[in-house]
């Protein structure tokens, strides 16, 4: 076991870990077993594919499955449940999401956000293929992604009226 | 995942100290050793992490080269080498995902030698050295074939040395799944003729084109590599493509790079 100190949405906190726990294990195991307990984060593929447990590490979307929590030391990560307004309500990117459709399951949805918030801090005003290539790494089994692609167009201030029909 | 030891050294000779251990093995971006090691198609006793390592990371020009340090980003170079070597950082920026650039590190992906891999086709197109912790290694000598090079166990890349071109430009073929190269050519001009490198197309792992050398170091335009052919025997036939088809790629994408190239 080691012990790993970080800060996970501007909250410090210090776990003993396993050499080999995942980043996305640390983050979401029960607090019984030395988790955080924050299962807003999602593993869908496990394999580095679908990008469902993307969270930010020092800004960075990053995969939390492809990531050892040993490395996130000294880190600040960000998760979805650090995504809200300060009085829980949804941020203007989550609440695109609600408004146009972009997201029906859900599972993929947590990711999604994340990686979208990413996009817009290094780009606020993407182009729609900017989007779209953006998410390459996330997978969504139910919307054909047009609902996303809208929502992070919304969430950037841009017009809608603009993009094609589903 | 089998357990492991771990230890995160902050300088190279600490490191390669840590890799004199039985079954060390490096840990760069882990983009494709962890899920290998979930997969239990590797098992180190102990990781070595290089992802502490000041003197492996970012970009500096050495006259007319860029030198990357080993544990760079994708996403580094994409964003650091616009300016001196825009057709590299142009493929960094296209491997993979945001993620995986975020992490995914040009020694790991180097010393991984994935036959259909990005990077090796730019080191082996621009004539690279790939410097270790103990000696320089010239790209023609490094890549041996699948997942080979010439690395010794416990031997870290620190640092790749890149001639920069004077014309340059990376196509890639897209397998839509794995967002790897179904088929990569880097074709790099210099005063002293042209290189070019072809990545996910043979099965031995990425190639010089010597044919379309010479015939672009005699004229470099597109259509100086249209009457040539590639011989379909000895590439890689799977569901995305048949092996007359990887060569024909190999054709195509080497006279589009060259009109990119300009
Ligand atoms: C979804 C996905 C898509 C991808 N798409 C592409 C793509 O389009 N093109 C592409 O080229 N790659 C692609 N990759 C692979 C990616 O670029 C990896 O980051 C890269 O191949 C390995 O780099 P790493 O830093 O993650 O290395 P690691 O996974 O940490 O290590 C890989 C291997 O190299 C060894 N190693 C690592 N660093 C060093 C070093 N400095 N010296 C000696 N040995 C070392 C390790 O021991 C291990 O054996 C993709 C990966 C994923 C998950
Ligand atoms: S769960 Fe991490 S990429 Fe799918
Ligand atoms: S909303 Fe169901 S996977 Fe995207």
């Amino acid at each position: 076991m080691t012990k790993v100190t970080l800060t996970v949405n501007g909250k410090a906190v210090s776990r003993e870990v396993e050499q080999r726990t995942l980043l996305v294990q640390l983050l979401r195991d029960d607090p019984a077993s030395g988790g955080l307990g924050l299962t807003g984060t999602h593993v869908g593929c496990d394999t580095s594919q679908c990008g469902a447990c993307t969270v930010h590490v020092d800004g960075m979307a990053v995969k939390s499955c492809t990531m050892l929590a040993v490395e996130a030391e000294g880190a600040a990560v960000t998760t979805i449940e650090g995504m809200a307004n300060a009085d829980g309500s949804l941020s203007p990117l989550q609440q695109a999401f609600q408004d146009h459709h972009g997201l029906q399951c859900g599972f993929c949805t947590p990711g999604m956000v994340m990686t979208a918030a990413a996009l817009l801090a290094e780009n606020p005003t993407p182009s729609e293929s900017a989007v779209r290539y953006y998410l390459e790494g996330n997978i969504c089994r139910c919307t054909g992604y047009h609902g996303i692609v809208k929502a992070i167009m919304a969430a950037s201030g841009q017009d809608m009226p603009a993009m094609a029909a589903e | 995942m089998q357990s492991f030891d771990f230890v995160r050294p902050s300088s190279v000779a600490e490191a390669v100290a840590a890799l004199g251990a039985e079954d060390a093995q490096p840990l760069s971006g882990g983009q494709t050793l962890l899920p290998s090691m979930k997969q239990r198609l590797a098992a180190p006793a102990v990781l070595v992490s290089l992802s502490g390592i000041a003197e492996m990371q970012g970009l500096r020009r050495e006259g007319d080269s860029l030198v990357i340090g080993g544990a760079t980003t994708h996403a580094t170079v994409a964003r650091a080498a616009r300016t001196d070597f825009p057709a590299l950082a142009e493929l960094a920026g296209n491997i993979g995902d945001p993620a995986v650039r975020n992490r995914g590190t040009i020694g790991g992906s180097l010393a991984n030698n994935d036959p259909s891999a990005c990077y090796p086709a730019a080191a082996l197109a621009t004539g690279a050295t790939i410097v270790t912790d103990r000696r320089q290694i010239a790209a023609d000598d490094f890549f041996q074939g699948l997942f080979t090079t010439a690395l010794e166990e416990g031997e870290i890349v620190t640092a790749v040395r890149l001639p920069i071109p004077q014309r340059a430009n990376y196509q890639k073929f897209i397998q839509p799944a794995s967002r790897f190269a179904l088929v990569g050519v880097f074709v790099a001009s210099y005063a002293g003729g042209v290189r070019v490198a072809v990545t996910g197309a043979s099965g031995d792992g990425v190639f010089r084109w010597t044919e379309a050398e010479a015939a672009l170091s005699d004229r470099f335009a597109a259509d100086a590599v249209t009457g040539l052919t590639v011989e379909a025997e000895g590439m890689i036939g799977d569901l995305h493509g048949t092996p007359a088809y990887r060569a024909n790629l190999v054709r195509v994408l080497t006279g589009r790079a060259v009109a990119a190239a300009g």
